[in-house]
Parts: C-alpha cells; structure tokens; sequence
C-alpha cells in the first residue's frame, strides 16, 4: 500500500460566519494549517450557519475552524452547532478564534465548541490543537 | 428500490441521493481506501450518463467565478450539476488551500447542486490520481453534468481530456501574442476556448486570435473549437458558454466520437492504474526484496544500466518470497 488511509491528510474547513470583513486571522491560520500538511477548504467571508455545515458535509471534513470578530459569537457558534447536531454530524469537532470575552469562551466551550484561540495565540498551539482534535488517537 | 439488491449499502445510498454517502465515499476513493473498491464497482454500471466537463486554463482566469456562473445558470433550467474542483498540494508539505469554494454561491437548500473540493495530492497534469473516479460517482449518484475544475495550468496540463468529454479551455486577453496559440499542448485539448475578463481591453484581439487558431485547424477535424467571450464582473456570455458546450456535446453524439473517445479515456485510466499499482508494488520490492534489491544493487555499482534493469524486470521478476 502506498498511501494509507491512517496517513491521509485531515481535511479542515475554515470559515468565517458573520457580517465583518476581518480575514486576515483567517487566512493565517489556513496558512499555518497547511504548512502542517492540512487540507483546508477556505470558504472564506460571510458564511451563515447552514453554508458552513453543508460545506463541511460535502467536503467530508474532519474539523471546523471558525473565525469572527463581529461580535455575534453568541448567536452564531451555537447555530452552527445545533445544526450539525440537526444533520447527525455533532461529532464533527468545531473550534474558533477570534475576539471571544473569557465568559463568552466558558459558555461556549459547554455548548460544545472544542478549543477557542484569542489573541495572541501561536499558531503551534493552534496546529497541534488542530491536530489532536481531528485525530483523537494520534 | 429493485429487487434482488445486493449493492453494497454506501452504494445504495448514493443511488438514492444521500449526500453524505457520496461526501464520505469521495474520501476513501481520494485516501485510496480499499473499503471503497467494492462500492465504486457496484456503481460503475450506474455511470456513463453525465456529461462531465473540464474546465482548464491558468491560474487566476476566472474558471471558478465562470463555474460559479455556470452552475447558477444550469440549476435555472433545472439541470442538477456537481463539482470537482482541484487545486494544488504542497509538494513540500502534502497540505493544501483549497479556495474554490469562496466563488461558489448557492442556496444552502438546493440539493441539485453539490460542490467538492480536491487537492492535487502529488499528481501532475492539472487533477489528482482519483479525479476521474470522484466524477464517476457524481454521474452515479444521478447528477446530469459534472463540472471538473482543474488547477491552475500550465502549458502542459492536459489530463483533463481523459476525464472530461468537452474541455473548456479559459484564457483572458493580454496572456500573449498570437505565436502562443500556435504552440502544442493547452491550446490542442479546447473543445471551447472561453476568452475571459472581456469587459477588458484586449478580449476582442484574443478572440481574433484564437479565431484564427481553430479556422486553421477546421480542415483537419470535424469539430471546430468555437471560441465565446465571457465576463463574470458584470455576468454576460455564460448562455453562450454553455451553448457552445452543449454544442460539442451533441457533436460527439451525431459524429460518433463520443464512443471513440470515451473507449480511450478508458483505455488511458485501465494503464494509469496498472501503472500506478505495478510502479507501487516495484518500488516496495526494489526496496525490500533480497533479489530485487541485488538488482539494483548492480545498477548502483555501474555493472548494468537502469535500461537493462528494466528489460530483466520486464522479462519477469523473480517470484516474490
């Protein structure tokens, strides 16, 4: 066997739900991801909910990555979230970064987003945390 | 459901248009998954209905914004399309920004659409090993077209035409003068060359060109390339895009080419997938087996060429222990 399945690169989506333009923290983190040897699907600004967990359906990744600075966190991560829940596909793990308040990041860690980067956040941290979400075992 | 099925249940599945059956069967046909030999070949009778179509060009043409226009058009009139669309891996790190999805704007209900993005994986020639068999399974699961968006291309990036039935080949004015039309390789694959961007300056010299381009070649072949300007800024010229594909695809079927090329992108898939399994299983052996190794051993000491390597391979390698 060439390629084995066990040694198939993880495939990630990166999005950005909401209404602000601020992709740059995005793309970073594409960036880095891939360097990692990711395979990331970018789908890029202002993305609902239900965009983000069809892309994520049909591109059969193994990990969401969310990025948002406008504020509606609140609203958004748990959208997304319940509408994974809504597809059967909650074991998809979902992490996010971005400009999240500590108590905001606390109540969204319990609803279920896995890890969430704030500022000033290396982006080891964020690949290695990438890494052990998508394969647990590893 | 018919009666008496014994189709493997992710098959049956994608038959009957789970979604994310065919998401999660694109995978193991990309990790090259064993699990998904026994699925791909309970629906290859199933195949063959779509009209798969490449769409080439270099980077930064426009082929995903053209796509993006495209697919709208044809979910207008009904026709259900899914996408493959490619781009490259890290030959340094296998990682890869797959950012075709960004131009893609569809309602997040409709489910006669389906989009899919690929990475290279090491492949040359503008698509991955196993972008022929992800459209196959788009075509199972009952799309009418698959559209095949290639990386960015180079002059030589022409696996495309062993996928698609019509090629799409998408330039932009100002890529060059007339003497790059003249040259082998990109500009011999178009079954329709789409001058894109037209809105600027220089669209109508490179259609003249590319006019020029295919009136020189008409008496040699049956179809000539019809040549269609296109702009995704301000969206005019998708109908005649489209007309012009469906045009070549109607010409393969009164021409009967479409049975004549189809048997040779067949033919070219059966030796790519020896090729890569007996190249595969050579490597290993060449690595570890004790009589191989001796082989190569006589290479690597000057004794006997590469060449003459081969021809003993060739002849037969010793049974394997």
């Amino acid at each position: 066997m060439g390629r084995s399945v066990k040694g198939a690169p993880i495939r990630v989506l990166i999005a950005k739900p909401g209404l602000d333009g601020h992709d740059r923290g995005a793309k970073v983190v594409a960036r880095a991801l891939r360097d990692a040897g990711f395979e990331v699907i970018y789908a890029g600004l202002r993305q609902t909910p239900e965009e983000i967990v069809r892309a994520a359906l049909e591109e059969d990744v193994d990990l969401i990555g969310l990025s948002i600075l406008s504020g509606a966190h609140m609203a958004l991560f748990p959208k997304v979230l319940a509408l994974l829940k809504k597809e059967k596909a909650g074991n998809i793990p979902v992490f996010a970064g971005g400009i999240i308040p500590d108590e905001d990041a606390r109540r969204l860690k319990k609803a279920g987003i896995r890890a969430i980067f704030g500022p000033g956040t290396t982006l080891e941290e964020i690949v290695t945390t990438a890494q052990r979400l998508a394969r647990p075992a590893a | 459901m018919t009666r008496g099925d014994r189709l493997p249940p992710a098959a049956r599945a994608i038959l009957d248009g789970d979604r994310r059956a065919l998401a999660r069967v694109i995978s193991q046909v990309e990790d090259q998954d064993p699990a998904a030999d026994a699925v791909a070949r309970a629906l290859y009778p199933k195949t063959g209905r779509a009209a798969v179509i490449g769409v080439t060009g270099p980077l930064g043409v426009g082929k995903s914004s053209l796509i993006n226009l495209l697919v709208g058009q044809l979910r207008d009139a009904g026709t259900t399309v899914a996408v493959v669309a490619v781009d490259p891996s890290s030959p340094f790190t296998g990682g890869s920004v797959l950012g075709d999805r960004i131009r893609f704007e569809r309602r997040s209900d409709d489910v006669g659409v389906f989009f899919r993005s690929m990475a290279s994986r090491g492949e040359l020639g503008g698509i991955a090993a196993r972008t022929r068999q992800v459209a196959r399974l788009m075509d199972a699961a009952g799309f009418d077209v698959v559209l095949v968006e290639t990386v960015g291309s180079g002059q030589v990036d022409l696996a495309i035409r062993d996928v698609a039935s019509t090629s799409v080949v998408v330039l932009v004015p100002h890529l060059g003068d007339e003497v790059q039309t003249l040259k082998a390789g990109l500009f011999e694959i178009a079954d329709v060359f789409c001058v894109n961007k037209s809105d600027l300056p220089g669209a109508d010299l490179a259609r003249k060109d590319l006019a020029e381009l295919v009136s020189l070649g008409a008496a040699r072949s049956a179809w000539t390339p019809k040549v269609v300007l296109t702009s995704t800024t301000q969206p005019s010229g998708v109908d005649a895009l489209w007309t012009a594909i469906s045009d070549h695809e109607k010409f393969l079927d009164t021409s009967g080419r479409r049975a004549v090329e189809e048997r040779r992108r067949l033919s070219v898939e059966i030796v790519e997938l020896v090729r890569e399994r007996v190249g595969r299983d050579l490597a290993e052996r060449l690595d570890h087996d004790p009589d191989l190794r001796g082989l190569l051993d006589e290479v690597v000491t000057r004794k006997i060429d590469p060449s003459l390597a081969a021809d003993r391979l060739e002849r037969g390698p010793p049974a394997r222990r």
